[in-house]
């Protein structure tokens, strides 16, 4: 039950109806990027650099050229010289210009009228490399004498003396971190690092692109954002954004890492280089591991004060990120996330963005909330264990709340971490007794969230039923979520809603399906859009009773006169209204455009219980608890497997996942395989409790629910390890070849 | 290369198609046939999310070459549904959301009902073991497994 009383009763959210594309994604009619074809259609495959950093000599693609099937190759050479910032670095990473950069980085593309024609003609384009020193390790690219990845990479903010790998550079705080360690009883430190995970969408890359000589062109591609596929394709290729019309199809998966371009100018490219014809380029998941995503690597320093009850006095993070050869790890957003949980009177952040040789990091999940989560509230639970505290006391007595100024400026409005707390606390699961070898390990997490640009439309049918048009693509229920809302709003049955996710051309633009945003935002500008066609509809209904528009009143899908003094009219429906619409002044629609604001804020804790074997190092989860305000959960099941997808997304970044660099630089485990994300029998349920704190700026409560649930399980199941062990470990995975080693020797893996 | 020709039956139905001898089945169920249903997420058998039936043994189709389809019976997701109404195990991934993206739901959907049709009576851990060979990254798996017993325990009770 809400919290609050935001709205009082509600007919369909927070019910939980059956998805509007349920049916053609389980008889897989649904479409999704690489489903989608064309007459006349070439095929598109990538050459990649073998190499993590070497100068690209010379390429020679006479003898491919010649292959009978080939209709275009394209280099470097065929795209504009003149990029500057942002879309030079889109470009740089889309196709390598003097020098590859990293493992997998693209050097050519062909076009061919068979996939197999396409890749044989990748084997016959001669590349003379000029091989160059690489770095892969975050810390070893701070080191003086570090290999340079990119000359003058670093920006104004870095410091002075800084290695030159150091991209940008920020600092923030607030109060006197010395006087706050001096309040403390005890004051810990710790390095903590953890490896670079990939997204792992199951839905590798896919698009058909169609470009014309004069500029005009489409695309289907699976992304979580057209728009942002439009702009930035228009910036690297040097197009007029009107004039490419990009259509997302269904998406299989994204978790940011489909919310930037790789493979979809190249696909333009060789569409125009080919005449015009459409070109298909699908990624295989050695080329997605290799070259898209992952996030970022970290290295952190965390230092934190706490008196002998369990308050925090003061805390400082340094954290070291690569976000591969064009910078932009989420070393910000992570230090943002550090302490926001917590009400701390002093607290210190200071942040690298570093470059090193591994494909440019996408935004995953929470962007760098995970790791900072895991060296914050492991340290946190290494004090409480310390004092002999219970972790989730600890937590109450300095858990944030509402009007509590969080640690990086912004003051909290109303917020669910204490409600969260609470809830966890209360729940069965932490009482459970443990076994031998079996440890309790809890931890907190935040996302601020993200609302952004919206833009939708909502159409009266003919028939009284309404079609609602956003630029948000489904990734994950949103369609049902928004149809309540929708459905909400006018008071009719939520089978009379249909939700279409619109091309770029339909809409105002649209930011991705990114940062929790998509109910939220989608949810909120619909409901706006929803309200003008009821006003207007009543504005209908008074000239017809020939009362003033204010005289009428809608509810539960009519008009009404507003009282006695309105007039005795008997109620009229919108499926009335509707089919008299071509009578009563045309077609009744609205829309709504805006930068959303007021987001909610989004805590989250997790319990999770594991048994770690003494003899293999297999951490096994017993059992695993996500608590999350979700502010209000318009469709409770999509609420949950949220919670469940993100714990498990951290589960496995927590256990198992890591990019594996060999001494040449290049990734070894580029495959499904040795890239091994948590399977079925790696699991128990995953157990949920949503919190409903609404967030009094939606109309019906809502906060993002998408990104929070991945953080906490990195430091969870780390104090989970560490209850079973009585052994700390401080780097991620804790796969068991470390676990072992830490069991024999107590190295906490750094 | 030259093609290859294949004559075979998917989904009850005689299907002909040229297959270059490279082409895997699941190549050619999306290419060739149109059926696209069925999809590829590593190519190197680790996903599942190519899972079909062929001459009644879970397979995954980018494991098996176009060619070998000659004479076979294959069934792929499209062949799920009856002509009325949805497969039991459809309904209640829909009614139980037991799909997020919905990218891995057709093998899945395949897998599980070549399980139960071993077997209606599973474990759980019968079942997160039968679909250990199935990944899927959106929802951590629990919907799945509570979807899949659920309809094993309406078959029992319906038969």
């Amino acid at each position: 039950m809400a919290k609050d009383d935001i709205t009082k009763s509600f007919k369909f959210i927070g019910t939980r109806p059956n998805r509007p594309d349920g049916f053609e994604k389980v008889t897989g009619r649904a479409k999704y990027g690489a489903d989608i074809s064309a007459v006349g259609m070439l095929h598109g495959a990538v050459l990649r650099s073998p190499y993590a950093h070497a100068r690209i000599k010379s390429i020679n693609f006479e003898k491919a050229a010649k292959l009978d099937g080939v209709k275009a190759i394209i280099t470097r050479d065929d795209f504009p010289k003149d990029r500057e910032g942002e879309p030079l670095k889109l470009l740089e990473n889309t196709i390598a210009g003097e020098i590859a950069y990293y493992d997998g980085h693209a050097i050519a593309a062909v076009a061919a009228t068979s996939v197999f024609t396409a890749k044989e003609a990748l084997k016959e384009i001669e590349v003379e490399y000029e091989v160059l020193p690489h770095v892969i390790d975050v810390d070893d690219a701070m080191k003086p004498n570090a290999p340079i990845v990119r000359e003058n990479a670093g920006d104004f903010s870095v410091p002075e003396g800084s290695s030159p790998n150091v991209a940008s550079y920020i600092e923030f705080g607030r109060g006197d971190i010395a006087i706050g360690f001096d309040k403390a009883d005890i004051v810990k430190s710790g390095l903590f690092k953890t490896e670079a995970a990939h997204q792992g969408y199951i839905e590798p890359h896919a698009c058909m692109a169609q470009l014309d000589h004069n500029g005009q062109g489409e695309m289907w591609v699976c992304t979580q954002g057209h728009w942002y596929i439009r702009q930035m394709c228009s910036e690297v290729l040097g197009l007029e954004a009107s004039k490419l019309c990009v259509t997302p199809s269904e998406i299989g998966g994204g978790f940011g890492g489909k919310t930037t371009i790789f493979i979809e100018p190249l696909a333009l490219a060789l569409s125009k280089k080919s005449g015009g014809r459409p070109v298909k380029i699908v990624m295989s998941r050695s080329e997605v591991l290799r070259a898209t995503g992952p996030t970022a690597s970290a290295s952190m320093d965390v230092k934190i004060g706490m008196t002998k009850d369990g308050y925090l006095t003061a805390g400082c993070v340094e954290f070291r990120m690569q976000g591969g050869a064009f910078g932009g790890s989420p070393v910000s957003e992570a230090l943002q996330c550090a302490f926001a949980s917590y009400n701390m009177e002093a607290v210190h952040h200071i942040g690298f963005d570093v470059l090193a040789n591994r494909p440019r990091a996408a935004a995953y999940r929470a962007p760098g909330s995970p790791m900072a989560a895991f060296a914050v509230e492991s340290l946190i639970d290494e004090m409480c264990t310390d004092l002999n505290l219970d972790p989730i006391d600890v937590r109450l007595k300095n858990a944030v709340a509402e009007g509590s100024k969080s640690s990086y400026g912004p003051k909290f409005k109303k917020i669910g971490l204490i409600e969260t707390l609470e809830a966890t606390k209360e729940h069965p699961n932490y009482s459970i007794e443990l076994g031998v070898n079996q440890g309790r390990g809890v931890a907190a997490g935040y996302w601020m969230n993200h609302g952004g640009e919206t833009s939708v439309s909502v159409s009266l049918a003919e028939d009284g039923s309404v079609n609602v048009s956003v630029g948000t693509p489904d990734i994950g229920g949103s369609r049902a979520s928004i149809a309540l809302m929708t459905a909400e709003t006018y008071g009719i049955p939520y089978d009379s809603v249909r939700v279409n996710i619109l091309e770029t051309g339909a809409l105002g633009f649209n930011e991705p399906t990114h940062g929790s945003r998509a109910t939220l935002a989608s949810g909120k500008a619909v409901y706006e859009a929803a309200n003008q066609t009821i006003a207007e509809m009543c504005r209908r209904v008074a000239k017809k009773w020939q009362i003033d528009p204010e005289a009428v009143y809608w509810e539960n899908g009519y008009a009404k006169p507003a009282g006695p003094n309105a007039g005795d009219f008997s109620p009229i429906s919108i499926k009335q209204i509707a089919s008299e619409m071509d009578k009563t002044g045309g077609p009744i629609a609205g829309h709504h455009e805006a930068s959303i604001r007021g987001v909610g804020h989004s805590f989250g804790v997790h319990i999770a219980d594991v048994e770690v074997d003494p003899e293999t190092g297999r951490v096994t989860v017993l059992r695993y608890l996500v608590a999350q305000d979700a502010g209000r959960a318009v469709h409770p099941s999509y609420v949950e497997g949220q919670f469940q997808g993100g714990a498990v997304q951290g589960i496995g970044w927590a256990l198992n996942e890591e990019y594996v660099y060999g001494e040449d630089g290049c990734l070894q485990n580029a495959a499904f395989l040795d890239y091994r994300i948590p399977v079925a029998s790696d699991l128990p349920n995953i157990d949920t409790i949503i919190v409903e704190v609404p967030n009094p700026d939606h109309p019906f409560g809502v906060r993002g629910v998408g990104e929070t649930g991945i953080a906490p399980p990195l430091p969870a199941l780390a104090n989970a390890v560490a209850a079973a062990t009585k052994i700390r470990l401080r780097s991620l995975p804790m796969s068991p070849t470390k676990v072992l080693k830490a069991l024999k020797t107590g190295n906490d893996g750094c | 290369m030259n093609k290859i020709h294949v004559k075979t039956n998917i989904n009850g139905d005689q299907v002909e198609f040229l297959a270059d001898p490279r082409e895997t089945l699941l190549d050619c169920l999306r290419d060739h046939v149109g059926l696209t249903g069925s999809k590829e997420g590593c190519g190197t058998g680790d996903c599942g999310a190519c899972s079909c039936i062929f001459d009644g043994d879970l397979v995954s189709s980018c494991l098996v070459l176009g060619v070998e389809a000659e004479g076979k019976s294959i069934e792929t997701i499209e062949g799920m549904a009856g002509r009325e109404e949805l497969h039991p195990l459809q309904k209640k991934f829909i009614e139980m959301a037991a799909l997020q993206c919905g990218f891995c739901t057709p093998g899945i959907l395949v897998a599980a009902k070549a399980l139960l049709e071993k077997n209606n009576n599973p474990t759980e851990t019968e079942v997160r073991y039968w679909l250990a060979g199935n990944l899927c990254r959106c929802t951590g798996y629990d919907k799945i497994i509570k979807a899949v017993m659920e309809t094993a325990k309406e078959i029992r009770e319906t038969a």
